[in-house]
């Protein structure tokens, strides 16, 4: 008896890769990840997330220009308030040019106060916006898509990498902006002043730009690595601490702490590198900047010396040349804030440019409710190319019937549960509930009418109120109340702590596996479903818990299409069609008393579960 | 307390600074050479003076440069030690919660705490130890400067920094209150982020997305609120620091406007005077900045030491009191228990049982009867509140927790598979166990043969390669990966829910085989996986109903009587 080779979900807890199967990232010799077009990122954020606050944005814009003006009339107006004492103007004169100075200084204060403050409203409404839409986008991806990424990795991207671009959006747009502004300014006044020595003063700037640009190719890749190790350690922090059950049973603590000390190093490395690759910008800024200064002397001293200037306009000069380097600089610095952002952004694109679930087409049909039956004509299905999970499957269910699934572990139940919510679609082959292949139908309105009760139950870290009505948010507490009554869950919720408000710890620790299974039975009772799948529900039940189920399940079937996998043959004795399921394909098919006449694999299936007791059935009887 | 994570790297910690040192020294002398230049060399004409001067002012730029690129250097490799070094303390501390405490953090939280706030903790470090130095010299400096040049101005613009630090005080003391907030707000988004990632079948199949988008969308735009309150905040502190100053700007023109028309000033003075202003007006604007950020980083520090502190509940048995079991004998001796302590309700009433090495033992009950939880006390999950369960003769709390869960094999309800190949996991039960032993586990647990019929056999990695599991089979590796350390104690909680019965009882037979001074604890639903056990208890509402061998339980137990009755009910039609 061979069992297949690819199967069923993972559990609805682990994430599907994690530590020890995280790409390297290209700092330890894979290739470096392609840096994308720069202009193409920076005009999608635009488009996306920015221009809606246009009208806010043109106004701090405005603002920026008029303080940065008011900036570069500062020194105007403190030679001015000079000369005036030198020229012993009169007190009026002087106090006028004051009050200017102190209208100026006040006038540049507000307005900064308020750019900045408008900025960081923008920048945070433009983030959350981001962050909404990514989540939005992330429910329309595929399962496909979840079963292979780790939840931290994600994570990471919708918090750490949104930081990185909300810092940038917020301070960096300004900054540049305003220091735009202030060099232009600078650089007029300066030519204004001396065209000459405006030239010795510009000599080492395209120095400066090359560097800059240079580095700034460099520093993109480190941070892109640096967010990419980032993602890989949250990664693996999610997982490991969902995982403490089996660290502690299993006494792995070490041995995580080593793994966890890897990522971390490497993390640290990259944030080593990446860091030092930005900061070194400023000191050569500042060494070029010092050079340019030496330039102005050097020229100025030349200039006044055979008289073509006056040590006034050097002394003017250089001041403005000042005015000119600065923002410059700042610039320079900004640039490692945007390189991150960059890499950031990139990393979100990534998710926001997956191909969804296919879409459903305009015209795809809303479904009601199943009147005929769900078939599967010649489905055959694989989770991955090369192999096969479910070959050439073919059932027929009547509506109303309860049809269940039997066979050994691996066989591929669970997947077909997986094919009729459309978690995965067929590779060969259709299913089609009354006639229409479901691929036509809206997945929405598919999965309306079906409630799915999965092996591992996911249920919410919130109160067991709000756990049993996601089957139905609109539903009344009494029917909420009505529905736990059926799956045998009212008694024990009432015995919680705070009954049914208690809130499930996040571990799931204050309910047994048992309970947990009957909330999620509930959860499904309340959605009222044309169609449940039941995948090993009471598999983790008593057996008396289990009959109290069965009994009203028996009750809710009535009249719904049930598909019901299972391993314990008690559950399935009762259903309108057995069909079991070997290796991919189907062996036989009928009712209960048909196969134990077939006496073929059913029929030891079933004698096998009972193995030891046929000697004890004289006891009994 | 956060200092000590940086004692290892002081020397580089104090390095950094003092290159900082050389560069704003630097700095401070280039106004005073610039000043030099032009009065001395420009005005008398003499380039060859300003050429010299320049070549010394080009060699302080570079001395200046390397002091500022070392500082760079230095200070980043000292901050990001500090950092790496926090979050392994962190992840090492929170391996060592008890689940009670886990539930308390919740995983979202604990992830913040180990990413973001240490960022910003590492952020506000890397800063100190730029501008720590840079920022009181250059205030210091150019105030000294300033008092050279003319004592009466320079105390004209002392006199602005009262006003400057009470404005600084009140923002500080504003802001702190939302960035501690803040921090928490992240957390409940990264609650909710990690939730959907978990729970994404379940979203999909209820078509939950749009109710849990409504859910996202509270929780980021919560944070939202409070990051604009606190930019409302911390955006203030710069414009009032500049204004202050400029006031004082012009204060000290009024002044020195009229010492000029005196004669007791020079221009060259006064525009190094205001030279030098600006440089304190920027070295104050700088000191702002840091005391800003370091508020935000001490409320993330404040989250992280609440996370150092813990005392967790399991504490390892000290090696003063320690104890080594003698045998694989369990015994539970009037063993109470409850999740909330000893005033909530009870899980496990004054249980008592013991259990002889190599026997297996069975617990049946209903739901919730407390089986899991009886399960959980014996390798210390959870510590009891009453009385004393033990091993060996020894009690749990004082065998040393390694020792103790390294005897103990326990396969859970819930299946946990880590990332990694087949091997992996099986190995993660016994790091050195050899290829062999891999092996022969996997074949106890009915696994061999599946494994060995993949493409890769046992290096097939689980997950991201798109090999999905079924039930059964993961609950087989779980059993394989407690069976290859051998233990001495081997706990099965409903591990075979998922595996028919041939293989459950093939499982069965091949761990008698296996070892014979085993001893089982085995939790089931189906009476024929324990009918053969040494001793079988039936439990209900946390104590035991009755306990015996299946034949005495058939005889004197009507709840077990009925539960048989119905699980063989099916056979008789």
């Amino acid at each position: 008896m061979k069992d297949d080779s690819k199967s069923t979900e993972t559990t609805s807890r682990r994430p599907a890769t994690g530590g020890f199967m995280m790409p390297r990232h290209w700092g330890s010799g894979s290739p470096p990840p392609k840096v994308k077009n720069v202009r193409s990122i920076l005009m999608r954020l635009w488009r996306e997330l920015l221009i809606k606050h246009k009208a806010k944005l043109t106004l701090v814009f405005a603002m920026t220009i008029i303080s940065s003006i008011l900036g570069l009339i500062g020194p105007l107006l403190i030679g001015l308030a000079i000369n005036a004492f030198v020229e012993g103007r009169s007190t009026y004169v002087i106090i006028t040019i004051l009050s200017g100075m102190l209208a100026v200084y006040s006038i540049s204060a507000l307005f900064s106060w308020l750019q900045s403050y408008i900025m960081a409203s923008i920048s945070q409404k433009a983030v959350t916006d981001f962050r909404g839409k990514v989540f939005s986008k992330l429910h329309t991806l595929s399962v496909k898509f979840f079963d292979n990424r780790p939840h931290g990795e994600l994570m990471s991207r919708l918090t750490n990498d949104m930081d990185s671009i909300g810092n940038v959006l917020g301070g960096t747009i300004v900054q540049v902006f305003s220091s735009a502004i202030t060099v232009v300014g600078a650089l007029g006044m300066m030519l204004w002043i001396n065209p000459l020595l405006t030239i010795a003063g510009l000599f080492f700037v395209p120095v400066g730009f090359i560097v800059t640009g240079r580095i700034a190719a460099y520093t993109r890749k480190y941070f892109m690595a640096s967010q990419q190790d980032l993602g890989a350690l949250n990664a693996y922090i999610e997982e490991i601490i969902t995982a403490q059950k089996v660290v502690k049973v299993f006494a792995r603590e070490h041995f995580c702490t080593q793994r966890f000390d890897g990522l971390n190093n490497t993390l640290k490395k990259s944030n080593v590198y990446a860091q030092i690759l930005a900061g070194v910008i400023p000191p050569i800024m500042n060494m070029l900047n010092n050079l340019s200064l030496v330039m102005i002397a050097a020229t100025g001293g030349w200039m006044v010396v055979i008289g073509t200037a006056t040590i006034g306009t050097i002394a003017s000069f250089l001041n403005y040349s000042r005015q000119f380097s600065w923002p410059l600089n700042e610039i320079a610095n900004q640039f490692n804030m945007v390189q991150s952002a960059l890499a950031g952004a990139e990393r979100v694109y990534e998710i926001m440019d997956q191909n969804p679930e296919s879409i459903d087409e305009f015209d795809a049909i809303k479904l009601n409710d199943v009147s005929q039956e769900i078939r599967f004509e010649n489905v055959s299905f694989g989770y991955v190319d090369d192999s096969t999970v479910l070959q050439n499957i073919n059932l027929e269910v009547k509506a109303g019937e309860t049809i269940a699934l039997v066979g050994p572990t691996g066989a591929g139940k669970t997947t077909i549960a997986n094919l009729l919510t459309r978690f995965y679609d067929v590779n060969e082959g259709c299913i089609s509930i009354d006639g229409s292949d479901i691929k036509t139908i809206s997945r929405k309105s598919l999965r309306n009418i079906m409630a799915l009760v999965l092996q591992d139950t996911y249920l919410f870290s919130d109160s067991v109120r709000s756990n049993i009505r996601y089957g139905r948010p609109g539903a009344t507490d009494q029917e909420l109340e009505h529905a736990a009554c059926l799956a045998n869950a009212d008694n024990f919720i009432r015995m919680l702590p705070s009954g049914y408000d208690t809130v499930l710890s996040e571990g799931g620790d204050n309910l047994s596996h048992g309970q947990r299974q009957l909330l999620a039975i509930a959860r499904a009772i309340l959605a009222d479903p044309e169609v449940l799948i039941l995948d090993e529900a009471t598999s983790n039940v008593d057996t008396l818990t289990e009959m109290h189920i069965r009994e009203a399940m028996q009750q809710l079937m009535k009249g719904r299409t049930s598909f019901v996998i299972a391993h314990r043959l008690s559950t399935v004795r009762n259903a309108d069609q057995i069909v079991v399921i070997k290796s991919g394909k189907v062996l036989e098919k009928g009712n209960h008393e048909d196969l134990l006449k077939a006496e073929g694999f059913y029929y030891n299936l079933y004698n096998s579960q009972f193995k030891r007791l046929p000697q004890q059935r004289s006891v009994i009887a | 307390m956060m200092l000590k994570y940086l004692k290892p790297y002081w020397i580089i910690a104090l390095l950094a600074p003092m290159l900082m040192l050389l560069e704003v020294i630097m700095d401070l002398l280039q106004p005073m050479l610039m000043a030099r230049i032009i009065d001395v060399g420009v005005t008398s004409g003499d380039i060859r003076f300003v050429i010299t001067s320049g070549f010394s002012m080009l060699g302080i730029a570079l001395i200046g440069a390397a002091g500022g690129l070392g500082c760079v250097v230095l200070s980043n490799i000292a901050a990001q030690n500090f950092a790496a070094d926090l979050r392994l303390d962190i992840f090492k501390k929170v391996q060592s919660f008890s689940f009670t405490e886990l539930d308390k953090f919740k995983t979202g939280s604990l992830i913040t705490r180990l990413t973001n706030d240490v960022a910003q903790v590492q952020m506000v470090v890397a800063m100190m130890m730029r501008l720590m130095v840079r920022a009181p010299l250059l205030f210091f400096g150019g105030l000294t400067m300033a008092f050279v040049i003319n004592t009466r101005m320079a105390l004209v613009l002392v006199a602005t920094v009262p006003f400057l630090a009470i404005v600084l005080a009140i923002l500080i003391k504003k802001g702190f209150a939302f960035f501690g907030l803040a921090q928490k707000k992240l957390d409940r988004v990264n609650v909710v982020l990690q939730e959907n990632l978990a729970g994404i079948r379940v979203v999909k199949a209820f078509d939950r997305a749009e109710y849990e988008q409504e859910r996202f969308n509270i929780a980021i735009n919560d944070l939202m609120d409070n990051m604009i309150k606190v930019a409302k905040i911390s955006s203030f502190a710069m414009p009032v620091v500049m204004l202050i100053m400029n006031i004082g700007v012009i204060a000290v023109i009024w002044v020195g406007g009229i010492e000029l028309s005196l004669g007791h000033m020079e221009i060259g003075e006064i525009m190094a005077f205001i030279t030098y202003a600006g440089q304190i007006l920027f070295s104050m604007a700088m000191m702002a900045m840091v005391l800003m950020f370091v508020s935000r980083g001490k409320a993330s520090a404040d989250r992280i030491i609440e996370v150092l502190d813990v005392e967790p509940q399991i504490k390892d048995s000290t090696d003063k009191d320690m104890c080594i079991p003698e045998d694989s004998s369990v015994k539970f001796i009037d063993v109470s228990f409850g999740y909330g302590g000893e005033n909530h309700a009870l899980a496990l009433k004054n249980l008592s049982f013991s259990v002889r090495p190599g026997e297996t033992v069975a617990i049946l009950g209903t739901t919730g009867s407390g089986k899991s939880t009886l399960i959980n006390l014996i390798p210390r999950l959870y510590d009891a509140t009453k009385g004393m369960v033990l091993l060996g003769g020894m009690e749990v709390s004082k065998i040393p927790l390694n020792m103790l869960r390294g005897m103990i094999g326990m396969v859970l309800q819930e299946t946990i598979i880590i990332s990694g190949t087949i091997e992996d996991n099986i190995r993660f039960g016994k790091e050195e166990a050899t290829e062999e032993q891999v092996i022969q586990a996997a074949k106890i647990a009915q696994i061999h043969d599946f494994i060995t019929s993949l493409p890769d056999g046992y290096k097939t990695s689980l997950g991201q390669r798109g090999v999905n599991l079924s039930g059964g089979q993961k609950q087989r590796i779980d059993i394989a990966r407690a069976l290859v350390k051998k233990p001495a104690v081997l706990i099965l909680d409903d591990s075979t829910s998922a595996v028919d019965s041939e293989t459950e009882w093939n499982i069965h037979n091949a761990i008698k085989r296996y070892t014979k001074e085993i001893t089982c604890i085995i939790v089931a639903q189906r009476i024929a996986s324990v009918m053969d056990a040494d001793n079988i208890l039936l439990l209900h509402e946390g104590q035991i109903a009755a306990q015996g061998t299946h034949q005495y339980l058939l005889a004197n137990s009507s709840v077990y009587l009925e539960i048989y009755r119905s699980q063989t009910e099916e056979e008789a039609g």
